[in-house]
């Protein structure tokens, strides 16, 4: 369960984000809308563990999760977490499958069979030996997709993940996404404020900075 | 996948800068390893070249010329000197042991040395085949003459007069192969070695037949009672006293000069040291410029990297992750620059030994691993982490939430 309470967050002199209280089971999805510079990116990150907020409290099954300092936060991020990018931001100098067993080795988990199985389960299983950079945008996707899966992450974050993709592309990510998150039987949020996906998930936020 | 494997992909995602980085690094550790094994190798060869010879007695000039030609035999000798005179000095009280040579001739660039069998026993040489000689123009052959020119026992050559090839030929006076020794690792391998009286007999213009067929003389001074000229004598000492006054004795009462071949050979370290110490510290210039590119390169990967760094964080990577990351980078190619520089060090020595048949360089061993070669390893280390410190902090300090928002 993750609960988000009385969550407060501002960059310096900037006004403030105030973030609804929220309370999500294990397996719901729920939409973050907001106008460009809102702050949703801002909301995914402190989501993330990546962004302190100055107020407030999250949990993840009862965990707080800034009550967790160094090197713990990052172990529970890396396996209750998984994060998907406006852009799929993979490793140059790495394969499709090593980019996908990254988390795993971070977890310091072995990889090779879930790496296997996810690449097969997203359709890429012919690319895990390819260079990132013979990638289609598409595919890129779904390999950032598989990274964010690979450790079997409680909570799936997905941050504006239809932005660059066409219309067919962006229905087959939230398809796949809402597929994944149901079968790991996780938390799906997805941030976006592209109206495309608006239709696909119930469960919505909107986030304002205050005063706007 | 481990770090190690990531810190090496993402080296070789870059193998123009990589490659430049490790090759200017594997040239300054080249240049201190060439140092380190001719300093390593000749302070070795040269004492185990003077092993037992604690004085040169010889013609009066360069005390470290008479050395160097009749110790090491790589420069000219200073002269001859009387044979009664050699005589004299070498019954003094505080001479143990003299051994006489004759120098001056050479068969195609390998010095012939006359001296006695006392000259043998000094090295504790080993017969591959044959015997030491025992008449007039019988030699034995130091191991590497006999490799190089490919003699046997029974085979015959005509010397030349001069230590260097190409010069006037004792073509009267063929000198026969009686003995190749084993390989002794020192000066002695480079040396054809006959009796005093062969060098006598072949510099003589006319000689009498049945003096060839007389033996020769095995220990001490050989017997003539014609006026005769040696090169220099090696003296043994009897006592530590003999140091002091030995030396003093000769250079001051006769008209023959004395060297102590360590005391010659410290001098030309002191000599030698100021020019091995500029190299040194060029190495260590060259070594210090190749980690400032390896930190200028890491420097600015780490700026085209920060979005990579920040994924990786947010995949869950901890920050001690990323420092070992830039850190590993840093120490393999460091590591990659010591081995290649090492390697390059050997083989520059291999190509010297090969290209110089004879003299000093010729008696290096190029592939052999001196103790202090772990020592330019760990040097590379050092600069390595030196190199790397500074961007590996500053990779467990990135900002994630802020990179991935720009």
């Amino acid at each position: 369960m993750i609960t988000v309470k009385g969550v407060q967050f501002s960059y310096g002199n900037q006004p403030k984000i105030n973030i609804p209280d929220i309370e999500l089971n294990r397996g719901d999805e729920l939409l973050v809308l907001g106008k460009s510079g809102s702050g949703k990116t801002t909301f995914l990150n402190i989501l993330a563990g990546l962004l302190a907020p100055q107020l407030g409290e999250i949990l993840i099954d009862g965990v707080s999760l800034y009550k967790l300092k160094g090197h713990k936060l990052d172990e529970f991020r890396g396996s209750n977490i998984g994060i998907i990018f406006q852009k799929p931001h993979l490793l140059s100098p790495l394969t499709v499958a090593e980019n996908i067993a990254l988390p795993y080795f971070f977890a310091k988990k072995a990889s090779a069979n879930k790496v296997l199985f996810y690449l097969e389960e997203l359709g890429i299983l012919d690319k895990q030996h390819a260079p990132i950079q013979t990638l289609s945008e598409g595919e890129a996707q779904r390999v950032s997709i598989a990274r964010a899966l690979v450790n079997e992450p409680k909570i799936i974050l997905a941050d504006e993940p239809t932005a660059s993709l066409d219309d067919e592309n962006a229905e087959l990510v939230v398809n796949l996404l809402k597929r994944q998150a149901k079968k790991l039987h996780a938390s799906l949020i997805i941030v976006t404020h592209d109206h495309r996906i608006k239709n696909h998930i119930d469960r919505r936020i909107i986030i304002n900075p205050s005063g706007l | 996948m481990n770090i190690f494997k990531l810190s090496w992909k993402y080296l070789m995602a870059k193998p123009l800068s990589t490659g430049l980085n490790i090759l200017l690094l594997a040239l300054g550790l080249s240049i201190i390893t060439v140092l380190l094994l001719i300093e390593d190798q000749f302070e070795n060869k040269m004492s185990r070249d003077a092993a037992g010879i604690d004085l040169v007695i010889g013609a009066k000039g360069s005390p470290l010329q008479l050395v160097l030609s009749s110790v090491y035999h790589i420069d000219f000798p200073t002269g001859n000197i009387p044979l009664d005179e050699a005589k004299a000095v070498s019954r003094n009280r505080l001479v143990k042991k003299a051994i006489p040579m004759g120098l001056g001739d050479n068969y195609e660039g390998f010095r012939i040395v006359g001296s006695n069998h006392e000259y043998l026993e000094l090295y504790k040489v080993n017969f591959n085949t044959g015997k030491a000689w025992t008449k007039p123009f019988e030699v034995v052959l130091g191991s590497k003459v006999a490799m190089d020119k490919g003699f046997k026992v029974g085979d015959t050559f005509v010397g030349s007069h001069g230590i260097a090839s190409a010069s006037h030929e004792h073509d009267e006076h063929p000198y026969v192969v009686v003995g190749v020794l084993a390989p002794s690792y020192n000066v002695i391998d480079q040396l054809i070695l006959t009796s005093i009286e062969s060098i006598w007999y072949s510099h003589d213009d006319a000689y009498d037949p049945m003096e060839l067929e007389q033996e020769v003389a095995k220990r001490g001074f050989p017997k003539t009672d014609e006026s005769r000229e040696v090169t220099t004598v090696l003296v043994a000492y009897r006592n530590p006293i003999a140091a002091i006054q030995l030396p003093r004795m000769v250079n001051a009462r006769t008209s023959l000069q004395a060297a102590s071949p360590s005391f010659e050979i410290a001098r030309l370290y002191e000599l030698l040291g100021i020019g091995i110490s500029l190299i040194q510290g060029l190495a260590l210039v060259i070594t210090f410029i190749a980690g400032l590119g390896i930190f200028i390169a890491l420097f600015n990967s780490l700026k085209e990297r920060k979005y990579d760094l920040a994924i990786m964080r947010a995949i869950g990577a901890a920050k001690s992750q990323l420092f070992l990351l830039i850190l590993l980078e840093g120490v393999i190619l460091t590591f990659m620059g010591a081995v290649i520089g090492l390697f390059f060090g050997h083989l520059f020595i291999y190509i010297l030994v090969i290209t110089n048949e004879q003299g000093v360089i010729s008696g290096l061993t190029p592939f052999v691993i001196v103790e202090k070669e772990w020592w330019v390893i760990a040097y590379a280390l050092f600069v390595g982490i030196l190199a790397s410190i500074l961007p590996a902090w500053n990779a467990y300090r990135t900002d994630i939430a802020g990179q991935l928002t720009r």
